[in-house]
C-alpha cells in the first residue's frame, strides 16, 4: 500500500495515471448529474412550502458541499507538503483552489437567487452562513493571489499552505454556523433523518456524488497541468514531449 | 410552458441551473486550455533547443 502511495507521488507516474483515471471519474459523474438533473427538475414533486423553487437545492447543495471539500483538500495537501515535503501535494493544493473558488461562487450565487423568492432578499449581511461562505471565497482569492505574487514556487507553496491551514477555522464556522447562531439559512437537512422525503433526497445524493466525481476528474486534470508546469525542465518531460507519440 | 414557468419560480430555478453548468464548463475549458498552452510552450522550447544543438 505504502509502495503504491510512494509511486503515486512520483510526478511522471502521477502524470500517466491521472490521464487514465480522469475520464473514469468524469463519465459516471456526468451520467449521474444528467439523471439526477432530470429527476430533480422533471420527476420529483414540488415542495409543499417552497413550491418549485426548492429545485434549486439540486445545484446549490452540491456546490456548497464541494466548496468546503475543495478547501479541505487544498489545506490538507498544503499541510502534507509542509510536513513531508512531498512536491506533488503542493501541486494538488494549487490545483484545488480555482475549482474550490468556482464552487464557492456558485454556492453563493445560487443561494442568493434562491433567497430572493424565499426570504425576500438577495443578501443578508448579518447572516452567519452567508458571511462565512463569502469569507471562504475571499480565502480562495487570497490563496491564489498569494501564489501568483511570489515568483519562487517553493516559497509560494509554503506561504500559501500556511494561509490555507489558517483558513480551516472558517470551514468549521461555515459548517456549524447554522447550529451555533440564528440564521436565515435552514439547518442541516440532507444527511438528517426525517427532514426530507426519500423521493427528493435520492436525486440530491446522486447529484452530490455526480458532482464529486466530476470534481475529482477536473482536479486530476488540473494537477496534471500543474505537474507538467513544475516539471517542465526535467528529463521525463523532455522525453515525453519529444517522443514521436507525445502525451498531451 | 407550465413546466418552464415552474409555478412562477422559473427565472430563479433555470438561472441557477444554467449558471451552474456554465461555470463548470468554463473552469473545465480553462483547465484544458492551460494544459495545451503549457504543453505547446515546452514543445516549442525543446524543439528550439534541439535545433540549436
Amino acid at each position: 500500500m505504502w509502495k503504491w502511495f510512494h509511486q503515486l507521488a512520483s510526478p511522471p507516474h502521477f502524470y500517466r495515471i491521472s490521464a487514465i483515471l480522469s475520464p473514469w471519474l468524469a463519465v459516471p459523474g456526468l451520467v449521474l448529474i444528467a439523471y439526477a438533473t432530470w429527476q430533480g427538475l422533471f420527476v420529483v414533486p414540488m415542495d409543499y412550502q417552497q413550491g418549485d423553487a426548492f429545485r434549486i437545492i439540486y445545484v446549490h447543495v452540491p456546490a456548497a458541499y464541494l466548496s468546503l471539500m475543495a478547501y479541505m483538500i487544498m489545506a490538507s495537501a498544503g499541510a502534507i507538503g509542509l510536513i513531508w515535503r512531498i512536491k506533488l501535494s503542493h501541486a494538488v493544493a494549487a490545483a484545488a483552489a480555482p475549482i474550490g473558488a468556482a464552487f464557492t461562487f456558485l454556492a453563493l450565487a445560487t443561494g442568493s437567487i434562491w433567497g430572493r423568492p424565499m426570504w425576500g432578499t438577495w443578501w443578508e449581511w448579518g447572516d452567519p452562513r452567508m458571511m462565512s461562505e463569502l469569507i471562504l471565497l475571499f480565502l480562495y482569492f487570497g490563496y491564489m493571489a498569494l501564489r501568483s505574487a511570489i515568483d519562487d514556487t517553493a516559497k509560494a507553496d509554503k506561504a500559501s499552505a500556511v494561509l490555507a491551514l489558517v483558513g480551516i477555522v472558517n470551514v468549521v464556522i461555515v459548517h456549524f454556523s447554522v447550529e451555533w447562531w440564528s440564521s436565515l439559512h435552514q439547518g442541516q437537512t440532507v444527511f438528517k433523518r426525517g427532514t426530507m422525503d426519500a423521493d427528493m433526497r435520492l436525486p440530491l445524493l446522486m447529484m452530490i456524488i455526480g458532482f464529486t466525481l466530476l470534481f475529482g476528474s477536473m482536479l486530476l486534470r488540473r494537477i496534471r497541468t500543474e505537474v507538467l508546469y513544475r516539471e517542465r525542465r526535467t528529463r521525463w518531460v523532455r522525453e515525453m514531449v519529444l517522443s514521436p507519440e507525445g502525451a498531451a | 410552458m407550465d413546466f418552464f414557468a415552474m409555478g412562477g419560480y422559473g427565472a430563479y430555478v433555470w438561472s441557477c441551473v444554467a449558471l451552474t453548468f456554465v461555470i463548470v464548463l468554463i473552469i473545465d475549458w480553462r483547465a484544458r486550455l492551460r494544459h495545451k498552452r503549457i504543453y505547446r510552450d515546452i514543445e516549442v522550447r525543446l524543439k528550439a533547443l534541439e535545433d540549436r544543438e
